[in-house]
């Protein structure tokens, strides 16, 4: 299969403005015969309903908590980049695109990420147009604050809930457009299947989280914008809803899934503190601003933090890479922690955690100052763990917590199947194998606010606005609806006697073990086994209580935990196939002398692109090659 | 450690509830209330009961999700924290714990400690935004905002919807939940063109919507798990009032 990405021609800086210029537009009377369904409602999703329905376009919106508001966007905490200069340090569009480049360790595309940095800088306007409330100096000037991987202050920031503020705008502008009768808004509504009619996304269907009723839904465009899937994980940051299935059951209809080995684990997160555990609680990035990284340097040290003098305190990320020291991108950090840990000096009960030590920024800035910028993580940090780390060092440790893979896009965020699009954390499309922190939140109101509304004129003005359904049509709703109902019945005939949550965490500790911070090909194939030894055993023997016709969250949970465990082993299967060390990815037989990624560029400069061949069989890989024409590759340095 | 609970069952909208009750056993003080609650469904799971319904998604006190009312509390004993964010750290070994839902006329229980509180998005949607375009913004640094202008700003879109102080209010007004974010728009300059409209609108939506009145006893205030002020109310009820004369 030839995947085309249909980059625009000419040089990279003028690629989306000629794009823009040339796209066909749909006129205005005609947009309203459009019907596009957007499912998801965080930062992607919620920007894209809200200005297609401004543009004209009839918009239907889905989401499966009980509110709009509450996706997962909402969690973010410490930041949104763009290249807006506003601390005349030198930033520009160039530079916050090869930073994102380079961050990713030169596995994305150029135009894809070029275009995300120049149209970084509406972002900000728009959102304070809205009245998002990002921090202030006290001049009335927007502030900024640094973030990993980046030697200028580009992070814009509302204290420490960024994401929510940001998606409260979204929402809100989305919340106008329902008002006025733009957007027709479904919560509680769960997307279990894709509709394809020869070839093309023709809807979804999907099933009312209160009664159970499967409905199928039309439209003459499908967005996809349904978030990450490092819940496979069981352990993460994610909220606890945050699930694979919209993606997979595209991908099971023919989407292609790229990169799926592509995981991002944060380097300061709370640690696992026992087997009850349900979520790891991250720490944001921002706090590395200030923080400082530590661990004893003796393995097997005994003393409290207080009791360990300067002298014996390692700050190993300020060693290892002076020059971006605690801000070394996160990858590279929580590797280095992993590191440490492994040669014994770790802190705290599990001996899994390093010390984020802020003793030094309250010396140099007074506790006030930094409870001004970091107030609400103190406190999280303080109802969590019950300690306060005004008084002692923060502990931490990494986390899964986001994925760089997904759902196959182009240039057009349109995957391989026509007239589906993927938007948000559910594509693959802008950071590589390792994203920059506050580069999540950027790129998902990049794509919802900025690139869809165009992209999707291209693909529009070439259909037939929807009318009247054909047989063959009307035919493929049904069987789409009958494959959902069977798998429902079938997850509810096992009443084996294991609660989905036991198969959960098993998938989540495999991957762990196998396809985490560092990977061997003899431990992947053991994954590869472990999961599909799992997977038998759970349509074997999963309990799920109740019935399918009404609200029923363990039917929920046991169909996003059977979509994990099809991913898991492809996730497996993806890092065995990438036989070298990019970003996240760390093979264990491909590394330099010094312990860094050795990337194989000859041969894995490219995309994968895994295509779906039917229940039971062997999924097949294709590849994107990647041209780079702005940037060198290098190995990538932060020393 | 071990703590008794009576938890609300409701099968559905419309069917009668009642309480039932379990002993939660094996519990570590360093769990949350909600790790215990998943302890507990999964043993219902085995004996092959129905586990109990009940919201969560964040789990870290953001998305507004979760709602019990633990021991007659909203969001239970802690001060400025969410359902997910209380830790059975706050509990005595052997401990009597009631378990509800949110219980107020605008919010119907779906089932067990599930509600609907749509009726918030109908308030938001009546009113709760700018009214601008995507594209249609100037820089954003061409309109400066003053530091303490912006926190307070901030301060008051804080609020995380989720209905607290709605379950706490006798009346079961939402006067915080709309106060909070008419102020949050009314306070800085982009919000000041539709400010009037946007009260009324927005008041009349949580008229509609079977809120009460506030009798100002503050009870929101006191369970608001972001600390809400109350002050927005009074802030709220001078912009209607002026809203309302100017249009008369
Ligand atoms: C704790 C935390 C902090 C973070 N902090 C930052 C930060 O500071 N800066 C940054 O840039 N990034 C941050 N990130 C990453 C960033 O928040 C996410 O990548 C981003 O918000 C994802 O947005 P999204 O719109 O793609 O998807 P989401 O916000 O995950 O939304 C997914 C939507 O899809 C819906 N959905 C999913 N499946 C279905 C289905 N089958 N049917 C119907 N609806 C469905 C959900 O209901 C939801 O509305 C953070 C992430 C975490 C976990
Ligand atoms: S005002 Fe407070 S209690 Fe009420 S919805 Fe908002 S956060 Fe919840
Ligand atoms: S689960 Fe999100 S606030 Fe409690």
């Amino acid at each position: 299969m030839k995947l085309d990405p249909r980059i625009p021609g000419g040089p990279l800086a003028d690629k989306w403005t000629k794009f823009k210029t040339n796209v066909p537009l749909v006129t205005p009377a005609n947009k309203r015969k459009y019907e596009v369904i957007v499912v998801g409602t965080g930062l992607a999703g919620a920007s894209a309903a809200a200005s297609l329905a401004e543009l004209g376009y009839r918009v239907k919106s889905f989401c499966f908590q009980d509110s709009p508001r509450r996706a997962h966007s909402i969690a973010a905490q410490g930041g949104i980049n763009a290249a807006k200069n506003y601390q005349n340090d030198g930033d520009s569009v160039k530079r916050l695109f090869h930073d994102t480049i380079k961050g990713g360790d030169f596995r994305s595309r150029e135009a894809n990420v070029y275009r995300l940095a120049e149209v970084s800088v509406n972002i900000i306007d728009q959102c304070v147009a809205q009245g998002v409330p990002f921090a202030r100096e006290y001049g009335g000037m927007l502030a900024n604050r640094s973030f990993g991987g980046a030697q200028v202050s580009r992070t814009f920031y509302a204290r420490g809930a960024t994401g929510q503020q940001l998606l409260l705008g979204a929402y809100q502008a989305l919340s106008r457009q329902i008002g006025l009768g733009r957007v027709r808004m479904f919560p509680r509504h769960e997307m279990l299947d894709l509709v394809l009619d020869e070839g093309r996304a023709q809807g979804i269907i999907t099933r009312n989280l209160v009664t159970g009723e499967l409905t199928a839904h039309e439209a003459d465009a499908v967005l996809l914008c349904t978030g990450g899937y490092g819940n496979a994980y069981y352990l993460s940051t994610y909220a606890r809803g945050s699930n694979v299935t919209a993606s997979w059951r595209a991908h099971r209809r023919g989407a292609l899934f790229s990169n799926p080995c592509f995981t991002q684990i944060h380097p300061t997160c709370i640690p696992v503190s026992g087997e009850y555990q349900s979520k790891l609680t991250l720490m944001s990035e921002s706090l590395r601003n200030d923080g400082r990284c530590w661990v004893p340097k003796s393995a097997g040290e005994k003393r409290s933090a207080a009791q360990i003098p300067e002298g014996e305190r390692d700050y190993f990320l300020e060693r290892l890479y002076p020059s971006y020291g605690n801000l070394a991108p996160r990858d590279i950090a929580s590797r280095a922690a992993k590191r440490v840990c492994d040669e014994g000096r770790g802190v705290g009960p599990s001996g899994l955690g390093v010390y984020l030590d802020f003793s030094e920024a309250i010396g140099r800035l007074g506790e006030s100052t930094v409870k001004e910028r970091y107030a609400n993580l103190f406190s999280m940090y303080h109802e969590i763990t019950g300690e306060s780390a005004y008084e002692s060092p923060m502990r931490i440790f990494p986390a899964v917590h986001y994925t760089m893979g997904g759902l196959w896009v182009d240039y057009h965020l349109m995957s391989n199947i026509p007239g589906l699009f993927v938007l948000g954390e559910a594509n693959f499309s802008d950071h590589g194998a390792n994203r920059l922190g506050a580069s999540a939140l950027m790129q998902g109101l990049a794509d919802g606010y900025f690139v869809l509304p165009y992209t999707i004129g291209d693909y529009l003005s070439k259909q037939k606005p929807g009318g009247k359904k054909t047989n063959r049509q009307a035919e493929a709703f049904w069987q789409a609806t009958e494959t959902v109902q069977a798998r429902t019945k079938k997850l509810l005939g096992i009443r084996g006697t294991k609660p989905v949550s036991d198969f959960h965490r098993r998938l989540g500790k495999i991957l762990w073990d196998q396809c985490g911070m560092s990977r061997t090909k003899k431990g992947l194939e053991q994954g590869v086994e472990e999961i599909r030894g799992l997977r038998q055993e759970f349509w074997e023997n999963v309990n799920v209580p109740g019935s399918g016709e009404d609200l029923n969250q363990s039917l929920e949970k046991a169909g996003r935990v059977s979509d994990f465990l099809e991913l898991g082993e492809l996730m497996c299967r993806d890092a065995l196939e990438r036989d070298e060390s990019c970003g996240c990815h760390f093979r264990e037989d491909h590394q330099t002398a010094e312990g860094e990624c050795e990337r194989r560029d000859e041969k894995f400069s490219h995309v994968s692109a895994w295509e779906f061949q039917g229940e039971g069989k062997a999924e097949v890989r294709h590849a994107e090659p990647l041209s780079f024409e702005e940037v060198q590759l290098a190995t990538r340095s932060y020393k | 450690m071990k703590l008794h609970l009576r938890v609300w069952r409701q099968k559905g909208r419309e069917a009668e509830g009642q309480f039932e009750t379990y002993e939660a056993k094996g519990l570590n003080p360093n769990m949350s209330f909600l790790e215990m609650m998943d302890v507990v469904n999964d043993e219902l799971t085995k004996e092959g009961k129905e586990p109990v319904a009940f919201e969560h998604d964040c789990r870290e006190g953001i998305c507004g999700s979760c709602a019990m009312v633990i021991n007659g509390e909203p969001h239970g004993p802690n001060k400025g924290a969410t359902t997910c964010q209380v830790y059975l750290r706050s509990f005595q070994d052997g401990e009597t714990l009631t378990v509800e839902p949110w219980r107020a006329r605008a919010f119907p229980v779906l089932k067990d400690l599930v509600t609907d509180r749509s009726a918030f998005d109908k308030v938001i949607q009546a009113g709760g935004f700018v009214s601008v375009n995507t594209g249609q913004a100037p820089d954003a640094n061409a309109m400066p905002i003053g530091k303490e202008d912006a926190e307070k700003a901030f301060d008051a879109a804080h609020c995380i919807g989720c209905g607290a102080c709605v379950a706490a209010c006798r009346n079961g007004s939402a006067m915080l939940f709309v106060a909070a974010k008419v102020s949050h728009l009314g306070m800085l300059p982009q919000g000041q063109p539709e400010r009037g409209e946007r009260v009324r609108k927005m008041v009349a939506a949580m008229d509609a919507a079977g809120f009460g009145n506030c009798s100002n006893q503050y009870a929101c205030e006191a369970v608001c798990p972001k600390e809400i002020s109350a002050d927005w109310i009074g802030r709220m009820n001078r912009d209607y009032a002026v809203s309302a004369v100017k249009k008369l």
